[in-house]
């Protein structure tokens, strides 16, 4: 509809949604929702249960499609047609809320999986570690504090070494754009600090959104804030400015 | 490229496996043909055939572990392609009678004359040839599977949607080979060969050859499929196995995976079944039921998934089993099949293989203990001091 104004408003942009739209049996999951997120910036995302934080990250990651909208990412591909796969070799990539590593894999052979690498049958058939690879993988188990249990496998790390794995596996895939969601649940309050402080190092580089709930965790981060709240923003700013909003206590905080 | 592959496949226990295979490869055809008649050592003739057949279902049980016990594909439609290697094999042993058959038709063989063919079917062209043959035998299941998965696994079809509508192609194929008019014997099947490549079939020295192949054929998948899961491949299928939708988000295409593991699979199940034909000496469209396939799954379970040599000592074991019970109690086998796979799932999750490994690895499970927490001990990164394990 906008011809003239649309490639001039996505320059620039890392992720570009506007007017997202996505209803499941009758129920609104997201209602015009819009959201941009700039080259190596970091957007913190808060709402209520519900609000379409999830839906969210499954438009963009190509696992739900949307009614209606545009998803555009590094302003000019359009993630509504490509699937999960092509998105994720796009540079895109998950960390999904409950923790999910490959359990029955070391910590090592996890990042290996995840290691930004030709993805094709006959490539992962023969390929062998150049020393490259090892090297960015032990860079990487450095970043994440795993060093020293690279050999085990990842069902016996805890619920919070998981979490990091997670965030390591997501390096590993060197994307430039990360979808992080509620990277802190179940973390005990230094690994939150230590967390954050992770994830400020990795938005210096690149494009990172975060869901999650705690406040002080977002705080911590000190980043740019939107409030969803029943599949659109609400809100939009400084964790103060959003937090003083008298329509965010009402729906969210308040409660 | 193939010389990393080979390298990489042979870690310990795939030496040891292939090694022992080898070994059984020369000594069952010396102690049957060497050591005289009378010796307590002396293997009898007929043990000879049956313990080829009981290592050609080891050879499927492998192929269905590599997509079972590694990718998360239960398929429950392996027989298909081991009776479609078997029927490719047949076709050639039937060219083979020649004029030898009971109406002596240089070249229809009997059925066809019975059911008055005035000429060879167009699909039994070039199976006069052993090379025609031995390709077919690669490529009619390896074509089937190609095409049946690439339907299906794009569709995203799994679990036990994939495992029915495996079920239901065996048995399609089982009705279709069954119909007189198909063209393959109905369900007589193909029988009463004479020759393999020049050799009567029936031959002790034949048959000790044909067993000789077998136990190389076996140790050669032992190194496809070792090849194959030791590579970053098979930690792709086993990933796509545990979390398929995480390994999508990776960047994986778990359908283009799955859909190799699937064809490989049944070439090799196609192999089997060509090595089965001559030993058993008849294939009819009874080895397409569906029980054979699902038996097949109950000697992987048995001797443990996941394993290069869990399935092979599951399907050596069940078939020894069923030899001795069926002598027995004929009428109960299915019942203590039955009941196998029932404890085998309750109480035996890893199967045999698990049980050793459980018996063995006490001892180096508390070696890997001890050896973490001193790493812990020793080399603490900077800021674990602030990041204590969560309390369990």
């Amino acid at each position: 509809m906008n011809e003239l104004a649309g490639p001039t408003e996505k320059d620039g942009t890392m992720l570009y949604l506007d007017g997202v739209s996505v209803s499941f049996d009758g129920f609104k999951a997201l209602n015009n929702l819009s959201i941009i997120v700039k080259p190596a910036e970091m957007l913190a995302i808060i709402g209520p249960n519900g609000a379409g934080k999830t839906t969210m990250m499954d438009i963009i990651t190509g696992k739900t499609r949307p009614d209606d909208g545009e998803v555009y990412f590094d302003g000019r591909t359009d993630l509504t047609k490509l699937d999960e796969a092509a998105i994720a070799n796009l540079g895109i990539g998950r960390k999904f809320q409950k923790p999910t590593v490959f359990e029955s894999h070391t910590v090592w052979d996890n990042l290996e999986l995840a290691l930004k690498k030709p993805r094709s049958v006959f490539a992962a058939l023969s390929y062998i570690a150049a020393n490259d690879d090892v090297a960015r993988i032990d860079a990487i188990l450095e970043t994440i504090r795993l060093a020293g249990r690279k050999g085990e496998l990842a069902s016996g790390l805890s619920h919070g070494q998981k979490q990091w794995l997670e965030i390591g596996m997501l390096l590993a895939q060197d994307p430039k754009l990360l979808l992080v969601d509620e990277p802190v649940a179940g973390m005990t309050d230094a690994e939150t600090v230590e967390t954050a402080k992770l994830l400020k190092e990795i938005a210096a580089t690149r494009s990172v959104i975060v869901v999650e709930h705690d406040m002080s965790f977002v705080r911590e981060l000190g980043t740019r804030v939107s409030c969803l709240a029943e599949g659109s923003v609400l809100a939009e700013g400084t964790l103060e400015q959003v937090s003083a909003n008298p329509v965010v206590i009402e729906r969210y905080l308040g409660r | 490229m193939i010389t990393q592959l080979v390298f990489r496949a042979l870690d310990r226990k795939a030496v040891w496996l292939i090694a022992a295979l080898l070994l059984f490869a020369a000594a069952v055809p010396i102690l049957n043909l060497l050591v005289p008649h009378g010796s307590p050592l002396h293997l009898p003739n007929y043990l000879v055939p049956l313990f080829g057949k009981y290592l050609t279902y080891a050879i499927l049980a492998l192929a269905l572990d590599l997509v079972w016990g590694y990718c998360g594909i239960l398929s429950l439609g392996h027989a298909a392609f081991f009776s479609l290697g078997g029927y490719a094999m047949g076709m050639y042993l039937m060219r083979q009678i020649g004029a030898r058959g009971v109406y002596g038709n240089p070249v229809l063989p009997d059925f066809m004359v019975f059911l008055q063919y005035k000429q060879l079917p167009w699909f039994w062209l070039g199976f006069d040839h052993w090379w025609f043959a031995f390709i077919m035998v690669l490529l009619v299941p390896g074509l089937l599977a190609f095409i049946f998965g690439w339907l299906a696994f794009r569709s995203r079809v799994t679990g036990v949607y994939l495992s029915i509508i495996t079920q239901a192609m065996t048995y399609a194929l089982m009705l279709a080979f069954f119909r007189n008019d198909l063209g393959f014997g109905g369900n007589n099947g193909l029988t009463d060969y004479k020759d393999i490549l020049g050799f009567n079939v029936q031959a002790q020295t034949t048959r000790a050859a044909l067993f000789a192949i077998s136990a190389i054929a076996l140790a050669l998948a032992v190194l496809v499929c070792s090849a194959i899961v030791n590579s970053k491949l098979g930690k792709v299928m086993v990933a796509i196995r545990d979390a398929e939708s995480r390994t999508r988000f990776l960047g994986w295409r778990p359908e283009n995976v799955k859909l190799f593991a699937f064809v490989v699979s049944a070439l090799i199940a196609g192999v089997a079944g060509a090595l089965f034909v001559p030993q058993v000496g008849i294939i009819n469209p009874g080895e397409f039921a569906p029980e054979n396939s699902i038996e097949a799954v109950i000697w992987v379970a048995v001797g443990g998934r996941g394993t290069i040599v869990g399935p092979i000592i599951g399907a050596l074991l069940v078939n020894a089993g069923k030899t001795l019970f069926t002598g027995a109690l004929p009428d109960y086998w299915l019942f203590a099949l039955g009941g196998l796979f029932v404890f085998v799932t309750l109480f035996m999750p890893k199967g045999v293989v698990g049980l050793f490994a459980a018996a063995r690895g006490g001892s180096r499970l508390s070696n890997g203990k001890a050896a973490s927490a001193a790493a812990a001990m020793g080399e603490t990164p900077p800021s674990s001091s602030a990041k204590p394990e969560p309390a369990e």
